[in-house]
């Protein structure tokens, strides 16, 4: 234990938020400008930290931190990350000044030290939940995280009445999901070692269950939980109402951050916790990712709201995330890593471009738009590359992992992988559709002295875009962090890989 | 194994020297174009369209000179391997980036840089009014990029990148001119339709990581005889798939009609010469699969023959000239296909036919592009009729293009086309017959309908031009670029059919074929071929130039009208799967709101019910959410009693 990188990287956005909401009244417009500073300081921590991280030991828990915190009741003040949890890490603190920079000019002075004191506490609140190696600690950010996105929801955004209904949902399925998912949480402390450190995932890891049933049991209640936050069908409509409602910035964080909670705990917690259960629901939740997979694409296709469409896109992408998992091969399991961090990108890209469509439309209805290629062709050429990450384009990022999930999957489950990567038509379909009838054909009168993405607006854009391109042509550092965490899961949950069935001659791999 | 070849499937030389080490530049020269165009947006407008001609013809150049340093090699050494990078590590899923130079690939480089730059010079004038040329150039040079990366990929899944690449730039110029909703429209269906293709090709690549835990051409060739027929054939339906998909054939060819929106000299490069017979690359470069899968093969030949009459039969048909020369296109490599399915007996030929083919489909389509540069735009061939007066050059261009497809004589066709029809006259039982004498009967249907579409255009008993017509020839800077075109649709069969010379170069990649004959001798089969030309020709000459040509088309007999709209092919995906599929969303987002959601919300008030009342709930933000707080922590400090008891 040196320095406690994981906790400043969370305690400076905190205090980022206490000097916001510090500031008199005349300073409110420079809130954002505190915002942007203070994010861009806990991403230099970031790569700063990420530097003291040994890749080559990457499946073994790093950036440590432990203290005693509630003895009695066995919870300690724990971090630290793997791969996975750096990544996810990363993912947050990359995000975070983006979608500052994204809301600029979108929030009303006299409610800018709220937003963005919330969303300061928001990222110290992500960081916290990544990094917590104390289940209860975990919980703590996992419920906790909904009070500033509860409020950011509920604040601000669209029109009044939706908004409050979206936010109202929002918590009242993220609630109804972690108190099922406390009680698996208490009841497997009382299935652990115990004492004053009986809540760190470390020693909650390879527990000897009383019964397979107690174990399942433990496994569905953190699984719904998960499974509502993620979210994959049938728990998952609260999302499109939550990301239609929400600022654009805002919704970034929750589909592309937030909802990774989920998938991030299926991954971290509910595979090397409960294997053998795992193991025994895999089939059920492969076929309810097949579902997702197909029914947001469906979903998407038949959307109006251009803001509802991503979020069923997402349904879609979370679909193949929860497929990777629990496919139960290191293909697979990388993949859905690594699209956790892509699709945060390309998700990302895709809102905030919609963002600044409905900011100068004025609407969020796809059938108000049309003809904007010739108007703001810069416009329309980010909203087509943010598309075509979306829909998986080799060469983009999220190509990468969305291949190696359908083929860690296929190598098991061929018939699942086949269904799932009918997907890929769907994607093309929602994408293709939507540039269609929002960029093309004559250019109409509504558009007239539009202009085209400012330089604010290109910063914003062009970093995601780049982080796609280049990760779709060289993934390997993402890569090299995530494998040796998979490979420790892996271990931890007892499966291995499949031969390929075909005997390969000699020296060939 | 049947194939005899030279040296073992697989098995490439290391690169070595400054031209092959350098082969990536062949894709990152174009790359670069196109990102300087996209990038520098309208302050390149000025020079940018040069930029991109320089761009192509630079690939040329390094093409040429890899082409060299292969022919100066051994024939067992000449698949030169470069390997570039680590791309895909996890588990045991394990992929490197590297380039493929051989046989096969040299011969696309070619096609593609020295086709796609006469058609990059011949669109600066094409283009020149269009305030958007430099956006026109920037996708050109990324369709040479991705189509390079395309066949120089030593794997399918870098393949599956200029895969994508070209159906991304198919997408963008065929959508070229999109504040035209049809045409928005073409682009979308090409793009669809590919990715319908596409679900087959990713599966197939998945199923060759699960069979040989790599998708590398070296470790999948090396290791195909090994497994089961089952596994291959089951690859080579799926590759198959994908096949149709790019290269428009049955049943996945309805894009490629309507792909005919992008402006003329992409319909010459992307839509005849290069990214549609993509599919008949991957065939032939998958021999070693195929060869191992007699049926997939059948399969790859009846698709084959299916599409080059369907594509025959649309032909004659329509009286769009760019979508006459599109039926065409699928039509004739629907013989690429047949042949590629053959294997080692025709798969040379397959690649012998996809050079000449590109030479004279390109050149005919811009000689199209030329007409309509002088006719208003005008593609209805019946508002035409003589203009071999008016527009010499393209005429004549246009008319080699015309001899070479139909087999005159020694001409490029002749030797391409007819060594396919020879080839599926090889074999045992039905097929040679069936085959056979499909591949042979097309070849007069074709020779009836290009001749049609030459006569319509430029012979004729009348002119029908529009009024406001005032044909001229185009400029040089078009002309010159038909006109080479025009000389390699002459020549290229000659110089690389006479001393089989194109067939031995290949040989290594597509297995030497032994001493099969025909079941019917060479000489009867050249000159059957020959008389249903003629009887082609000449029922042309006596209905569209001896007789005159309606201006508006007469209603015509049932085939000729099912023809017309494409012997229904988009009714059918209509009722099959676009207005089923609309029903299903409709109905999944109506129960989407109601049935899923319903649920919830009705859980929603249940939750609201503890805290007082949903009303409560919309209204009293803070109290409520206190509320559900309080619930949590009460129930949270019961669990850790109930534990600590």
């Amino acid at each position: 234990m040196d320095f406690p990188w994981l906790t400043v990287i969370g305690a400076v956005p905190l205090a980022g938020s206490a000097v916001i909401a510090a500031l008199p009244k005349a300073l409110a417009p420079r809130a954002r400008h505190v915002a942007l500073g203070v994010s861009l300081v806990a991403f230099v921590l970031t790569v700063v930290a990420a530097l003291q991280f040994d890749t080559a030991r990457a499946g073994e828990i790093q950036l440590t931190e432990l203290h005693s915190w509630i003895g009695e009741f066995g919870v300690s003040y724990a971090l630290g990350v793997n791969g996975i949890g750096l990544v996810m890490v990363a993912l947050s603190t990359v995000l975070v000044p983006v979608c500052v920079l994204a809301a600029w000019n979108e929030v009303d002075e006299e409610k800018a030290r709220l937003f963005y004191g919330l969303i300061m506490v928001l990222e110290a609140m992500m960081v916290g939940v990544f990094a917590a190696r104390d289940l209860f600690l975990f919980y703590v950010f996992f419920e906790a995280i909904l009070i500033p996105v509860y409020f950011l929801i509920g604040a601000f955004g669209g029109n009044e009445q939706r908004r409050r209904y979206a936010a109202v949902k929002f918590l009242s399925y993220s609630l109804t999901g972690g108190l099922i998912m406390l009680v698996g949480v208490i009841a497997l402390y009382h299935a652990g070692p115990g004492g004053e450190q009986g809540f760190l995932i470390d020693q909650l890891t390879g527990l000897q269950f009383s019964s397979p049933a107690a174990e399942r049991l433990m496994f569905i209640s953190l699984f719904i939980a998960f499974a509502i936050k993620a979210p994959i069908w049938p728990v998952h409509t609260w999302l499109p109402d939550a990301a239609a409602e929400a600022p654009a910035g805002v919704a970034v964080l929750l589909v592309g951050v937030l909802d990774k909670i989920g998938t991030f705990g299926m991954l971290t917690l509910c595979l090397p916790l409960f294997p053998g259960a795992s193991k025994w629901a895999a089939p059920t939740i492969l076929a309810l990712a097949v579902v997702s997979v197909l029914y947001g694409a469906l979903l998407a296709i038949g959307q109006t709201d251009l803001k509802r469409l991503i979020a069923y896109t997402s349904i879609s992408h979370f679909g193949f995330i929860v497929l990777g998992i629990f496919a139960m091969t290191s293909t697979g399991q990388a993949g859905s890593t690594l699209y956790m961090v892509n699709h945060g990108f390309s998700t990302a890209a895709l809102f905030l471009v919609a963002g600044m469509l409905i900011h100068r439309r004025g609407s969020a209805d796809i059938d108000e738009y049309g003809g904007l290629q010739r108007t703001t062709p810069v416009l329309a050429a980010g909203f087509l590359l943010a598309g075509l990450s979306s829909l998986a384009l080799p060469g983009m990022s999220s190509f990468v992992s969305e291949f190696m999930v359908l083929t860690g999957t296929f190598i098991k489950y061929p018939a699942v992988a086949a269904l799932a990567t009918l997907g890929i038509v769907l994607a093309a379909l929602y994408i293709l559709l939507t540039y269609q009838r929002m960029f093309t054909g004559p250019v109409k009168e509504y558009s007239n002295g539009w202009k085209d993405l400012s330089t604010r607006e290109v910063l914003v854009v062009a970093p995601l875009v780049v982080v796609i391109l280049f990760l779709g042509v060289y993934p390997k550092p993402v890569l090299d962090v995530i494998n040796p965490a998979i490979s420790t899961t892996m271990q931890q949950v007892g499966v291995t890989d499949p031969e390929p069935t075909v005997a390969v001659e000699g020296e060939n791999k | 194994m049947t194939l005899i070849s030279a040296a073992e499937p697989g098995v490439y030389q290391a690169a070595e020297g400054t031209v092959q080490s350098g082969a990536w530049l062949l894709v990152a020269l174009p790359a670069l174009g196109a990102a300087i165009l996209l990038v520098g947006g309208r302050k390149t407008d000025k020079w940018g369209h040069w930029l991109g001609v320089v761009m192509s013809w630079a690939a040329f150049v390094w093409g040429a000179l890899l082409f060299f340093s292969l022919l100066g090699a051994d024939a067992e050494e000449r698949a030169i391997h470069l390997h570039l990078f680590t791309w895909i590590q996890a588990g045991t899923f394990q992929l490197d980036a590297g380039l493929l130079v051989d046989q096969l690939s040299i011969a696309f480089v070619l096609l593609v840089t020295f086709v796609g730059s006469l058609i990059h010079v011949y669109s600066v004038a094409y283009m020149e009014h269009d305030p958007d040329r430099r956006r026109f150039f920037a996708y050109l040079n990324l369709f040479v990029a991705s189509m390079l990366l395309l066949v120089l990929a030593d794997s399918y899944l870098l393949m599956f990148v200029g895969w994508e690449g070209v159906g991304l730039a198919s997408y963008l110029l065929i959508g070229f001119w999109n504040h035209n909703p049809a045409y928005a429209t073409a682009a979308k269906k090409a793009f669809i339709v590919n990715r319908v293709g596409d679900v087959g090709l990713s599966l197939a690549i998945m199923a060759m990581f699960a069979a040989f835990g790599s998708v590398s051409f070296t470790d999948v060739f090396a290791n195909a005889d090994s497994a089961s027929e089952n596994k291959l054939t089951v690859i080579g339906l799926l590759l198959l798939v994908g096949a149709c998909g790019k290269s428009a054939q049955f049943p996945l060819q309805s894009w490629l009609g309507d792909a005919m929106a992008g402006p003329t000299p992409v319909s010459a490069l992307i839509h005849a010469a290069t990214m549609v017979t993509a599919g008949v690359y991957l065939v032939v470069r998958s021999g070693p699969v195929y060869i191992g899968a007699p049926d997939a093969q059948l399969v790859v030949v009846i698709v084959g023959a299916i599409t080059l009459v369907y594509g025959a039969i649309v032909g004659c048909a329509k009286d769009d000239i760019k979508k006459a020369l599109a039926a065409s296109t699928m039509s004739q490599i629907g013989y690429m296909m047949l042949a590629a399915g053959l294997g080692p007996v025709g798969a040379a030929f397959a690649i012998f036919h996809l050079l000449t083919h590109g030479f004279f489909k390109a050149g005919m389509f811009l000689g199209a592009g030329s007409v309509m540069h002088g006719m208003n735009d005008s593609v209805n061939m019946r508002t035409f009729g003589r203009l071999s007066g008016v527009m010499k050059i393209t005429w004549v261009t246009f008319g080699l293009g015309w001899l070479a497809i139909i087999g005159f004589p020694l001409l490029s066709g002749f030797w391409s086309k007819d060594k396919i029809i020879e080839a599926a006259f090889i074999g045992e039982g039905w097929r040679p017959w069936v085959f056979g004498l499909t591949a042979m009967l097309a070849a007069g249907i074709t020779a009836f309908y290009m001749s049609r579409l030459f006569f319509m255009t430029f012979q004729g008993k009348e002119k029908r031009w529009n009024d406001d017509a005032h044909p001229h020839e185009s400029p040089a800077l078009m002309t010159v670029p038909m006109m080479i075109l025009a000389i390699g649709s002459a020549f290229l069969g000659l110089a690389l059919g006479v001393t089989n010379g194109l067939v031995h170069w290949l040989e290594p990649v597509t297995g030497a074929h032994g001493e099969e004959e025909p079941v019917l001798s060479v000489p009867v089969i050249t000159g059957a071929t020959l008389v249903l030309v003629a009887v082609g020709v000449a029922l042309a000459w006596r209905m569209y130039w001896q007789a005159s040509v309606p201006v508006t088309a007469p209603r015509g007999s049932l085939l000729t009208r099912a023809a017309r709209h494409d012997l229904f092919q988009d009714d059918i995906n209509e009722g099959l799967f676009m207005r089923p599929g609309q029903y299903l969303t409709r109905a999944l987002v109506f129960v989407d709101n109601r049935g899923v959601d319903g649920a919830v919300r009705g859980l929603a008030a249940l939750i609201g019910g503890l805290g007082g009342r949903l009303r409560l709930l919309q209204t009293g933000l803070v109290r409520s959410y206190a509320a559900s707080m309080l619930a949590g922590v009460v129930i949270l400090l019961g669990g850790m009693l109930a534990v600590r008891l």
